[in-house]
């Protein structure tokens, strides 16, 4: 582990890569702070530029920076004007608001900044420990247990799909499978579901795929729904970021316990940001007394250092699966996933054998964002605030024009084009139908793989056999259907209860 | 196809011509040609383009070329570029499409209805050869080894690559066991899409062999990875001289995967002299040997007439090959 590090050291440090964190906070910072740009859509709108460096260090360091730093921004904007620029700093409003409101907008940044920075750095902290202890099964895995992975990882979705949402994310996920077998496959050197079309035969290429679901509906959405286009005033005074020693004695075993907790959440697929700020919020609620509970929701500075810490500590914690299993635990890691596949880079259990620079340079990357991160938000943030006064009628063409370029960019190819908007059309519908997007950008990633590792059991083993000879496969495989009647029996029985209360009344 | 073979190396290759491009060219009184346009079947950072890129570097670097722009235009297996080149032939005199042994395979496949003769065939420039490898710690240490390993245990002894079934490394696997005087049809090929995917597969035990292009086996073998077993090439190669051949552990196997340049159809004579004039300069100069070095390529070059015999000679063998293992 020392020596990794060392490697780590080495590389997050060059000129290049600390260029690459200092700029992925400071992209990520500002378009997290603009409301409905999720970290979805800036890393799917930044993936051609990481692409186009090549080196794939750089590359995921810029991009976990952008990730990272999205997280930051959207609680400012969740702080400043209630209006969450990521679906997981929407708790931070919860306090933060109200905060704002008191005019103690300074103080919040400042908590914000401080948990955030807390929870980031003990997240890093807790991966470098956990990674390698995962990582040192890769030998154990052969092909079918990659395809008993893979499994697990899809089913996972389904596991943390909100409620009344495990059949929707299902059939997203089955619609990815299915879209992922368009072209000539790995194993076959058929061309499938081409129709013929010669620009269909490389297949749906990941980076039109990701900003079509991700980034034009995003634009599209601003379009059609003007009244979130509306500026804000922005009027909240920001001065005196000061906290008193009192207050830091207050929020420091919350900063403490939210960060494991998050971390841990962020670990689980399927589990994401998002959930770990709401259950850490909720958790930190029901263990205060009883006079601070009164507090929460009217500008509680626990109630604001809970989902800040989680947040950041889960968003870290999601790199876990992503580096050591290569399966993604989110949409955002699944983004990445795809990335890092386009870069030649396969994660999974041999990444830290194979490229130990690019797993440790990407932690220790985390250490100097944090840092980064907490130098942009302390001081700078009345002014980085500005950008909240920028009308959203600028944002769309700025998504469009990024689109359109990375699609066209990697390919020189103008079918893709045509695929992108296809798609993002059809994405945007999907959207306000309430399909969620991100399992059918999982299926997508990990369709090949599925397939791929599945008919190379079926050869190596002469048929189906291996499910039964290989018990990590079996194993693995339990688990998988364990996840996906779980959630279901679940939904039933609470529906069974409520029915059962609506006979009572 | 080969994303297998590509290298970082290639890829940084890939950056720095990228870097120059642009650059003003250090105009030696011994400039043969103004301009190349490459175009790249393939997307940015594939093989094909880090043979362009790097080639098209060194011809602009020597002053053998005034300047070279790039485009790549990915889509239909490569297909779509040489449609490209040959509806609009008559406005391509200045380009040259990249492209390599897939041509032949794919147009035996039918991936796409052209081959390469309707093309211009400009030279074959580089190439390299394939190479059979095992784990550092496996038992199997010549081709002997991996044949008896075979014939004890048919389908517990598999063959891994990097390629679709019916592609490069299946059919370097075949031909090296239909030499060893084995069914090829029979043999077991595991496909793999990623190099740490079959590396893993060949330390655990998965796959026994593992077959790849030498350049790589090389990069593999110096980490302390793999054992090379036996290469494809005539006799042993300098750059790794510790690797057997084929041919003397008595497998009659020769086989090289090349990689060269085409132009339109009916390309005028006197810009194809050109053409073929430049690149059989720059072997000699500095600036090709330090590209060809970095990415570990072999020279081999085949002008005109001779790469069409060894072109027509290789999708024969191919041809043969692929209609026995019944992928035609």
């Amino acid at each position: 582990m020392l020596e990794g590090l060392m490697i780590g050291l080495a590389t997050a440090f060059s000129f290049t890569n600390i260029l690459m964190v200092i700029g992925g906070c400071l992209i990520g910072t500002f378009i997290g702070m603009l409301p409905g740009l999720g970290p979805m859509s800036i890393i799917a709108i930044m993936i051609p530029v990481a692409i186009s460096i090549g080196d794939p260090s750089a590359a995921l360091i810029l991009l976990a920076g952008v990730y990272y730093g999205a997280i930051f921004g959207g609680s400012t904007s969740s702080i400043l004007i209630n209006a969450p620029g990521v679906a997981s700093t929407v708790a931070s409003s919860f306090d933060g608001y109200p905060l704002a409101r008191q005019g103690k907008a300074g103080k919040a940044l400042t908590v914000a900044a401080i948990s955030s920075f807390a929870g980031g750095t003990i997240g890093a902290i807790l991966l470098m420990i956990f990674a390698p202890a995962l990582s040192s099964v890769a030998l154990l895995f052969g092909s079918p247990e990659y395809f008993a992975l893979m499994v697990v990882g899809l089913s996972a979705i389904a596991a943390f799909a909100g409620t009344g949402q495990v059949a929707k994310a299902l059939l997203m996920t089955f619609a990815g499978l299915m879209l992922a077998t368009i072209g000539e496959g790995v194993l076959f050197n058929m061309p499938r579901f081409t129709f013929g079309i010669m620009d269909l035969q490389s297949g749906l290429g990941f980076i039109t795929l990701a900003m079509a679901m991700f980034a034009l509906p995003e634009a599209l959405y601003l379009v059609l729904d003007p009244s979130r286009s509306k500026t804000e005033d922005g009027n909240n005074e920001i001065k005196d970021l000061r906290i008193t020693r009192a207050e830091a004695r207050q929020i420091a075993p919350v900063i403490g316990r939210q960060s494991i907790q998050g971390f841990l959440i962020g670990v689980l697929p399927g589990a994401g940001a998002t959930i770990a700020s709401f259950l850490g919020y909720a958790v930190e609620r029901n263990i205060a007394t009883k006079e601070e509970q009164e507090q929460f929701g009217k500008g509680s500075l626990k109630g604001l250092a809970a989902p800040e810490s989680a947040n950041n500590a889960a968003c870290t914690g999601s790199f876990v699966p992503l580096l050591t299993l290569g399966i993604p635990g989110s949409g955002t890691t699944a983004i990445l996933l795809g990335a890092l596949i386009a870069l030649n880079v396969q994660p999974g259990p041999r990444l830290m054998i194979d490229e130990p620079e690019i797993f440790w340079a990407v932690i220790i990357s985390m250490y100097l964002g944090n840092l980064v991160l907490l130098i942009l938000n302390l001081p700078l943030i009345p002014y980085i605030a500005k950008v909240l006064l920028v009308p959203r009628t600028f944002l769309i063409p700025f998504i469009l024009f990024f689109t359109m370029m990375g699609a066209y960019i990697g390919q020189n190819n103008a079918t893709e084009l045509l695929l992108l908007v296809g798609l993002g059309v059809a994405a945007t519908i999907l959207r306000f139908a309430d399909y969620p997007l991100a399992p059918l950008l999982i299926g997508f990633i990990l369709g090949p793989m599925l397939e791929n590792n599945f008919s190379r059991s079926m050869n190596l083993y002469d048929g189906i056999g291996f499910v039964v000879e290989r018990p990590m496969t079996l194993g693995l495989l339990i688990l998988a259907a364990f996840l996906i009647v779980l959630p279901s029996y679940r939904a039933r029985r609470a529906r069974i209860r409520a029915m059962g209360v609506a006979d009572g009344d | 196809m080969k994303s297998f073979n590509m290298t970082r190396r290639v890829v940084m290759a890939a950056a720095a011509a990228a870097l120059t491009l642009g650059t003003p060219a250090v105009a030696g009184g011994h400039q043969i040609v103004d301009s190349i346009h490459f175009l790249i079947p393939g997307g940015a950072g594939g093989g094909w383009d880090g043979t362009a890129r790097g080639t098209g570097e060194a011809l602009t670097a020597a002053g053998l070329v005034g300047s070279a722009s790039y485009e790549n235009m990915s889509g239909g297996g490569g297909g779509k570029a040489i449609g490209y080149l040959i509806e609009n032939a008559e406005s391509q005199h200045g380009t040259l499409m990249v492209n390599s042994t897939p041509i032949v395979i794919r147009s035996l496949t039918g991936v796409f209805p052209q081959n390469f003769r309707d093309l211009t065939l400009v030279a074959g420039t580089i190439g390299d050869y394939a190479a059979m490898v095992v784990g550092k710690d496996s038992p199997v240490n010549s081709m002997a080894d991996l044949v008896a390993a075979y014939q004890a245990d048919p389908r517990g002894t598999a063959i891994g690559g990097g390629s679709v079934p019916g592609g490069l490394d299946h059919l370097v696997a075949a031909i090296v066991m239909k030499a060893a005087g084995e069914n090829p049809a029979d043999v077991k090929y595991i496909p793999y899409d990623a190099g740490g995917e079959a590396m893993a597969a060949l330390l655990s035990g998965e796959i026994a062999a593992l077959s790849t292009g030498f350049s790589e086996a090389i990069a593999l073998a110096d980490a302390g990875e793999v054992k090379i077993i036996g290469i494809t090439a005539p006799e042993r190669v300098s750059s790794y001289a510790d690797a057997p051949t084929m041919i003397e552990q008595g497998i009659d196997a020769e086989f090289v995967n090349w990689r060269g340049f085409f132009g339109a159809p009916d390309l005028p004579a006197d810009k194809l002299a050109a053409y073929q004039a430049a690149f059989a300069k720059m072997y000699e100069t500095e600036e090709w040997e330090t590209v060809r070095a970095q990415n570990g390529w072999v020279n081999i070059y085949n002008n005109g007439d001779d790469f069409r015999s060894f072109l027509e000679n290789q999708e024969q063998v191919i041809g043969d090959l692929m209609r026995e293992l019944g992928f035609l």
